[in-house]
């Protein structure tokens, strides 16, 4: 049962084995506390289950009145079409598949570790300048960023990185989330006086950095990079690649949803295709967390 | 010793600086170049006349006082963004850490299941095409025919189309949708508290899990409140894309219309760039005001 193991973990917590928590709940109170954590999960994981029941939806339960949630026969044919629809691209579908994967990874990683070699600067080095640096990214992400294609364009246009990988690997570099989101964990959970300790022992910033800093911030690297990757695998480009060996995924699946209610079916089909990546990192990642954290004991 | 303290140290600082200077520097590069650069053009173009084809023409303060005397609906778009921001910031804030807190007395697998569900709609990029479905205008959509069925209402209700319940449907979906960043960064704040405060804290007479959670777990999360606290700022009062696209632009009445929607309206459809930068000015300068006022709050906890 669930409540056998309700309370909080030791390792994660820092609370010796033989010492248990003192506060505990009445039954009745747990009843509708666990209530409450499935309804909220039910009413968020719907999209999910209704774009997976929809995309084996044969055709006239599509059109079905009144409509059902669930599927009543399902089928793949919404599945099987798509090899059909797809085989007139312009350009292979391995082609796309290549592009969103590279643009991806490539962002994520170059994300991260520009975001947490950031973050360390700015939330522990002595160095001049870090505060008000820390501020203007701080308050850049109060800017709405509607405005901002036109001058963006501009920029992209004047580097010359209109129509190339860069145009949709940098913007996610500079992205100013992951450093705010990476330099309030360190703050939380770096204390000072372990990374004086190891500067007092001979330690150079690069070094604190990789053996010190990243083993502890390495949860908050983890759910930077499930951030990084949903993000980057949702981008298209929009006015800045025009040429269509460069284009990503999501492409594909507006030449798809074009077709019309006839195609809603094979649409949602690609949809839940198109989720299954993002999907995966996220349950890497958390499972990841996980572990690493009951595992990081360092706390001075 | 002291001596030691001379030529030496002093080159060993200056090198350990320019290390420091060279890790921050591809971030500061990037960010420098494609988002302030930008906000600064787009901020300076808000003092400008520019229609995205001739040059831009200086107007001085022209957009700001516009916005005041000769935009009709610029106060209708500053209330609905207002009640949005109201209605989504605290709640949305509140329930990403509410639930963070909840789920993280779990055991691992339970809670990696739990935030799974809670985070789907994030996860899954324009999941709110349910609520499309859901709340479809036909005796087709899931929430009419069951209204119908059960006798409750005698005709469809064209939800997206009426000024009554756009709003409160919105609403609703934003809520659903507010379960993001903010929820997964308290997560991992909230197992990164230390265990021993606890133990000092039972000691020091801590008697319940509220006191528990105001004097130990809150303070010791401070910085992680402020960034989920500024995301959720970011996120409420930029409501756009789910009105337009459920509700359309402009919606019916202007029930639903924002600033956010106002200016991409203006930029992309009427190409007044000049006057939409200065409304995101205008929106930038909101959300620092209350940004200031939430740090106020955030310096309270634990008191």
């Amino acid at each position: 049962m669930i409540f056998e193991k309700f309370k909080r973990r030791p390792a994660a917590t820092g609370l010796r084995g033989s010492q248990v928590r003192k506060y505990t709940r009445s039954r009745v109170g747990n009843f509708f506390y666990v209530c409450f954590l499935l309804l909220f999960g039910a009413f968020s994981v719907l999209p999910l289950v209704y774009s997976i029941a929809t995309s084996f939806k044969p055709l006239d339960e599509l059109l079905l009145f009144p409509p059902r949630f669930f599927v009543q026969r399902p089928t793949a044919q919404n599945y099987l079409a798509l090899p059909g629809l797809l085989s007139n691209l312009r350009v292979p579908l391995l082609r796309y598949l290549f592009n969103s994967f590279f643009v991806t990874i490539v962002s994520c990683i170059l994300y991260v570790l520009a975001a947490t070699l950031a973050a360390f600067v700015l939330a522990k080095s002595p160095i001049k300048g870090k505060k008000p640096a820390f501020l203007l990214v701080q308050y850049a992400l109060l800017f709405n960023g509607t405005t901002l294609s036109v001058p963006l364009y501009l920029i992209y246009s004047r580097l010359g990185l209109i129509d190339t990988y860069w145009v949709l690997i940098l913007p996610n570099v500079a992205s100013a989330m992951g450093v705010f989101l990476m330099k309030q964990y360190m703050e939380d959970a770096i204390p000072d006086a372990l990374l004086e300790a190891a500067r007092i022992d001979g330690a150079g910033p690069q070094r604190v950095f990789w053996q010190i800093v990243f083993p502890i911030v390495k949860p908050c690297v983890l759910t930077l990079t499930m951030f990084g990757f949903s993000q980057a695998w949702a981008a298209t480009g929009g006015n800045t690649v025009f040429n269509e060996t460069l284009k990503t995924l999501p492409t594909v699946m507006s030449q798809i949803t074009a077709g019309g209610i006839a195609r809603s079916g094979s649409a949602m089909a690609v949809t839940v295709i198109l989720m299954i990546p993002p999907i995966t990192v996220y349950l890497i990642t958390q499972s990841n967390i996980v572990e690493s954290m009951s595992s990081a004991g360092i706390k001075e | 010793m002291k001596q030691r303290h001379t030529a030496s140290s002093v080159g060993i600082k200056r090198r350990e600086n320019l290390q420091y200077y060279l890790m921050a520097a591809p971030f500061l590069l990037a960010f420098f170049v494609f988002t302030l650069l930008p906000i600064l053009q787009s901020v300076a173009l808000s003092f400008f006349d520019y229609d995205m084809v001739s040059m831009p023409d200086f107007a001085g303060l022209k957009n700001y006082v516009r916005m005041f005397v000769d935009d009709d609906v610029f106060g209708i778009v500053v209330k609905n963004t207002i009640i949005f921001a109201v209605a989504v910031g605290p709640a949305g804030f509140l329930l990403s850490f509410v639930l963070a807190w909840f789920i993280n007395e779990f055991r691992p697998t339970v809670r990696a299941i739990l935030s799974f569900l809670f985070y789907c709609p994030s996860l899954i990029g324009n999941a709110y095409f349910v609520w499309q479905v859901a709340f479809s205008n036909d005796s087709y959509g899931y929430v009419n025919s069951l209204l119908l069925s059960i006798g409750l209402i005698s005709e469809p209700i064209n939800w997206f189309k009426d000024a009554h319940y756009v709003m409160p449907i919105l609403i609703m979906i934003q809520l659903w949708q507010s379960m993001g960043v903010s929820f997964l960064a308290n997560i991992s704040g909230l197992q990164n508290v230390n265990g021993e405060l606890y133990e000092a804290g039972a000691i020091d007479g801590v008697r319940n899990r509220w006191q528990e959670l105001w004097y130990i777990t809150l303070p010791s999360m401070k910085n992680m409140l402020l960034f989920s606290a500024v995301m959720s700022i970011a996120n409420s009062f930029s409501v756009s894309a789910v009105a337009v696209t459920l509700a359309g632009y402009p919606s019916v009445g202007h029930a639903v219309d924002t600033i956010v929607s106002h200016i991409s309206d203006l930029g992309t459809v009427r190409f007044e760039m000049g006057y939409a930068s200065a409304l995101s000015v205008f929106l930038f300068l909101l959300m620092v005001a209350v940004r200031w006022l939430i740090n106020r709050v955030l310096q309270q906890v634990g008191r």
